[in-house]
Parts: C-alpha cells; structure tokens; sequence
C-alpha cells in the first residue's frame, strides 16, 4: 500500500457532456504530480473530484488506502490552494489559518503551534495580524500555501496557483514550492497549464486532453518520448518540428530529401512502408562544428530571425516545410545567409501519420 | 503653487461648467428648500406662509398632538420590523436562488414582480385580500373553519402590521435581487476553501459571506431606510391611516396639515423633525463610513 492517492475508472458527466472518461491514476507516497493539459483538458475537474468539490458519476477514489469517494472536502484529508487564493478578506492572514482548526474543535495550543510552525516555513510571521487586502499577490499565495500546511494533511492539491502572478514572482514561488515538497515530503497534486512549471517541480506529469491522461511519465520521458503528437507540440517551447513524410526500411523519405533512422529505437519494429511524421525539436538541431558529427546534414536558407538573447531562432524552410533551428545567443547569423544544420535521428521521434502515435 | 501649479479652482473646467447646473438646481431646490421650510416651521403660516413669527409653538403643539405621536410609534414600529424581516427575507431568498436552481429567471422575476407595481397597487391589493369579506378571512370561513378570524386591518392595535406585510411583500423582491449580486459576486473559490475546511454553509454564510459583502448591505439598508421614512402611498391606498389615527406616518402627518389643515407652519415642523430624525441617523453614520477613510488613506 505505497499509494497515497489512486484514481479508479473515475468518470464524470455533467449532463451529456463526458468530462472525465475511465480514468484511472496512482499516485505514490511523497510524489509531486502535476497534471498538464490546454484549457477544458478536464485537469482542474480531476482535480476537483479528488478534492471532493464535485461528486463524480461512477468509479471510485482512494486515499491513503481509504476509499474516499463519497466523503466530504474536509475528511478526506487533503489541502487546496486555489488559483484565486481564496483568503477569507475580513479575517487576519492568522484568522485565516486558524478558522477551519477552530471550527475543528482543536485544542487553542495546538492551533497556535500549527500556526507559528506553518508561519515559519512560509516565512509570514509578520503578516499574520494583517488582513488579506494588505498583501501582495505572492504573500497572499504564500497565506493560501499556509492555510492547507496547518491541516496537517498528507496530500496537497494546487489548482493553478500561479497563475495569478506575475512572471519573476511565479518564477520565485516555484521554486519555493519545490522547496516545500523536498522538506515536507508530502503528496502533492498540481494543476497548471504551465509547461515549465509542471516540467520544473514533477516527479511525474500526466498530460491530459479530452479528459483522459496522453501520457503519464517524468518530464524527461515526456520530453524526450513523447507518446503521440499531441504531447509533442504541446510540450517544448519553441515546439516541435514536424515533416510529413513516408518511412522507407530504415530511410524517412521527405520531398527530395532521405534522412537514415539509424539509431532510432522503433517502439515496434521498424515499418517498412507508411505514411509518417517526423518531429524534431529546434534545439536538437545542430549547427557550426557540430554538424560533422551528425547523420544528417542539409543546407538552409535562413528566413527570419528571433533574438531571445540566451538562444537565437531561425525560421527557414525545410523541402518547402516551415523548420525552427535553435542557436546559441552567441552565433553570428543573418536573413538570407545558407546555413549547415545537421539531425540526429535518435534524438528525433516519428509518429504514425493516422494515428498519430509514436513510431 | 509657487512653481507655476495651475490653480485647482481653474482645472477639469468644462466638467465644472457641466455639474454647475445641477449644482445651482442642488442648492437651491434641496439646501434652500430646507432652509425656507425651517424657517418658516417658527412662524404662524396658516393657508399661505406668512412671517409672523411664534416661536417654538408649533412644536409644542406637534409634540401635543396625539395623532402625531401614533405616527412616529407605526414610524418605529414599522421600520424596525421592515428593516429586519425584509433583509432576513430578502437574504434567505437570494441564497435559495444562489443554490443553482432551475427557471432561475423566472422565479427572480417573480419574486422582484411586486417591486414593479406602485404603492397604490399594492395597497389596495392588500387592502382587498385582508378585507374579512371577500379576502383571505372569508375564503378560509368558506372551506369550513368558521371561526378563522384574520383582519388586521379593522383592529386599530395591530392593523400597521397588516400594513407591513404589503410593504413586506414588495420590498423583499429588490432586496433579494441586490443580495443576490452581492452573492454573486463572491468568488465560487471562497466556498470551496470553506468546505475544504470544513465549515458548514451556515457559518460560511455568517463569518465569510455577509462580511464580504458589506457594500451591498450599505447600499440596500439606505435604500431600505429611504423607504420607510418616506411611506406615505401605501398608507394612503391601503388604509387611509385608519381605522381611526392608528395607522398614520410622519409623511401623511406633514401632507395632511399642509394641502388639507391649511395648517402650513405645523406641516413644516413636522417635516422638521422628520429631518431632524433622519439627520440624527445618517450623519454620525457618514462620519464613522466616509470620515476615517483619510486617515486610512
């Protein structure tokens, strides 16, 4: 029994409307799992059911080994941030700790020991006699962080708590909920449409659309073995190239040009002959004296050029089909200059043109 | 001002030349108006205002006069019932409606519909569903329960009650309608922390809710209190202040000894003390709402 959370043939429907479909989930014990998907994915809802907020149509919920499905918000033994923060305003940041543990009927000593350690960690104790409208976005989020710390839980959820920040705060709070987890150890559930911020604090993302999970993995098998391609472009910024073309034994054939597959690992075999998608990161394109190296060399014809300054995008066009190169900052490049890129099959992925499931 | 400021008085000038019609309109329909009507509550203006001036007479006979005085008590009677049933009614229903309800719409309609109908309306509505002959009296003697006895109106102790159930059953619509913004205007995440948290609805209510929703409560107690001090129509429409003096209002008091007394002087200082009263409320009110907040910033 090492599962803190398990999602059993979990489905929901609000009238006609199928939200979640048999979805089923296991969560260990001190895992950090974000789930991941564009909006109406139905992550905020899974969330929901597992916090108890909706009640679902069939299937079943566990906690701690409990089965859970049928009990209120407050005995299931969780904590919810939510994206608003959802302070009580006319209460203090201390009130705002203490009014669930009140209403609990908890010893006055114990409260206050919860509070003062929970203020510690967040480092808020000087703001605890202050109400909510005298903070700032990133203190109220911390209150927020802090209101489901003293229930003393074991499984956090996070419904898009950050997206109410702005960018170097967002970026400052991440870190400190990762931060939090490490000493804490505790289960945490995160929703957010953030790439970076599920890439940055998962143990494990779970990528949903249409309400179902795409694929659950750690952020680097998310990255790097996208299972279809959806998840492809949808994780990656800037995303992933994709040539439409025909695979051929160990040869991707694309307009005039044949890119050998060797060293590509088939999750089947190699096919001999289909329709198919090839997709290929921009900053897994090589450039400069790397080329050599690399399998597969080509020249393009540079289009357009982005600066972000620790990285440069070119946009060109590979057999008449848009293609993003990633280069250093560094690199001396202009519009209309012939540039030598090389690819490296094994760092590639293809995907069946149809289904569109990884090859 | 030194370096060359523009003078306050000199900026935004065509929006000052703009409000300086209301302005004028301000001060001399409402400022003046008052003014005149104190002034002249210290003379013996009977038919026309004359000054000729009595002194405090007029007040003491005001305060000697009996049906003076039932009206202030119906005044106080009636609004401070009016003011706790409506917003207890009003509330109650707008949480009701706040619980995701279907037809909605139409029930809200339904509810705010009397709001619609004027006084006169309503009163005689009212007037005619509390007569023990045809109303609610003789419909339930009718289906056998002889001995129902239910008219408020024709039983001078309790008849301002019947009175307030008509005021009651227009009001309550436009304050559920108020609250029901007000409801809807608290962030769906709030609930959801509270029950995350454990606290039942009721006390949500009580200790997150309503606290949150002060500006509408300011906003709908004054439009309440508006009310009440001014009911005049209902009265007039429903039971004409009787039976005898025990349903009359400071505002039919006033409108009586002017246009039917041609008693001017009495009607201003009654109206005079109808401010008084209103005053006495509104401004240690406005000075504890609005005077702290320069100090807060």
């Amino acid at each position: 029994m090492n599962n803190s959370v398990e999602i059993k043939n979990l489905d929901l429907e609000f009238g006609s409307v199928k939200v979640l479909q048999n979805l089923n989930l296991e969560i260990g014990k001190g895992e950090f799992l974000v789930l991941l998907g564009s909006s109406g994915c139905g992550k905020s809802t899974l969330l929901n059911c597992i916090a108890g907020l909706l009640d679902v149509t069939a299937g079943q919920i566990h906690i701690n080994g409990n089965n859970v499905t049928w009990s209120e918000p407050s005995e299931r033994g969780i904590g919810m941030v939510f994206q608003s923060y959802a302070l009580y305003p006319q209460m203090t940041v201390e009130g705002n700790l203490s009014f669930g543990l009140k209403n609990a009927k908890l010893p006055k000593t114990e409260i206050a020991q919860r509070i003062k350690r929970a203020s510690e960690v967040l480092q808020i104790e000087p703001l605890l006699k202050r109400k909510p409208a005298a903070l700032s976005g990133g203190q109220r989020q911390r209150v927020a962080i802090g209101r489901a710390l003293v229930r003393d839980v074991d499984v956090f959820l996070f419904d898009e708590p950050l997206s109410n920040l702005d960018a170097k705060l967002r970026a400052d709070l991440r870190v400190e909920i990762k931060r939090l987890h490490q000493n804490l150890e505790n289960t945490m559930i995160y929703v957010t449409h953030d790439q970076i911020e599920a890439m940055t604090l998962a143990d494990r993302i779970a990528i949903m659309r249409g309400g179902q999970i795409m694929q659950l993995g750690t952020p680097d098998e998310i990255y790097g073995q996208p299972i279809n391609k959806y998840v492809a472009g949808f994780i990656g910024s800037p995303s992933m190239n994709f040539l439409d073309g025909r695979i051929k034994g160990r040869e991707f054939e694309f307009g005039d040009l044949s890119i050998p597959m060797t060293g590509y690992n088939f999750v089947n075999g190699s096919p001999t002959d289909s329709e198919t998608t090839l997709g290929i990161r921009p900053e897994h394109v090589v450039t400069g004296e790397l080329v050599g190296n690399a399998p597969f060399q080509t020249d393009v014809t540079v289009g357009l050029i982005e600066p972000t300054g620790s990285d440069t995008l070119v946009d060109c066009e590979l057999a008449g089909t848009p293609f993003r190169v990633r280069m250093d900052g560094q690199a001396k490049v202009s519009v209309g200059e012939t540039l030598r890129i090389g690819l490296n099959p094994s760092r590639a992925s293809l995907f069946d043109k149809q289904t569109e499931l990884r090859l | 001002m030194s370096n060359g400021r523009p003078s306050q008085l000199f900026r935004n000038k065509s929006a000052k030349i703009a409000a300086i019609p209301m302005i004028v309109t301000a001060l001399f329909v409402f400022v003046g108006g008052t003014a005149w009507t104190v002034v002249y509550s210290f003379t013996k203006s009977g038919l026309l205002p004359r000054l000729k001036w009595v002194g405090l007479d007029q007040y003491e006979r005001l305060w000697s006069t009996n049906r003076w005085l039932v009206s202030i008590e119906n005044l106080i009677i009636y609004g401070l019932c009016m003011l706790v049933l409506v917003f207890v009614i009003g509330f109650i229903l707008a949480a009701l409606i706040d619980q995701k309800i279907r037809f909605e719409n139409t029930v809200r309609t339904i509810i705010l519909y009397p709001y619609a109908l004027s006084f006169v309306v309503t009163g005689l509505v009212w007037q005619w569903i509390l007569n023990p002959d045809f109303g609610i009296q003789s419909i339930v003697q009718g289906l056998g329960w002889e001995s129902f006895a239910f008219d408020p109106l024709y039983n001078a102790d309790i008849a301002i009650f019947g009175v307030l159930i008509a005021g009651l059953w227009q009001g309550s619509g436009l304050v559920m309608v108020l609250m029901l913004a007000g409801l809807r205007g608290v962030d769906q995440e709030v609930w959801k922390a509270a029950r995350i948290d454990g606290i039942p609805a009721w006390k949500t209510y009580i200790f997150i809710v309503i606290p949150m929703m002060r500006p509408v409560f300011i906003t709908t107690l004054v439009l309440v209190v508006t009310g009440i001090v001014k009911i005049y129509d209902l009265i007039v429409a429903q039971t004409g202040g009787g039976p005898g003096v025990s349903t009359e209002v400071p505002a039919k008091y006033v409108y009586d000894m002017m246009f039917r007394a041609n008693n001017l002087g009495q009607g201003f200082a009654a109206s005079t003390m109808m401010l008084l009263t209103v005053a006495l409320v509104v401004i240690p009110w406005a000075i504890l709402e609005f005077g702290g907040s320069k100090n807060r910033g």
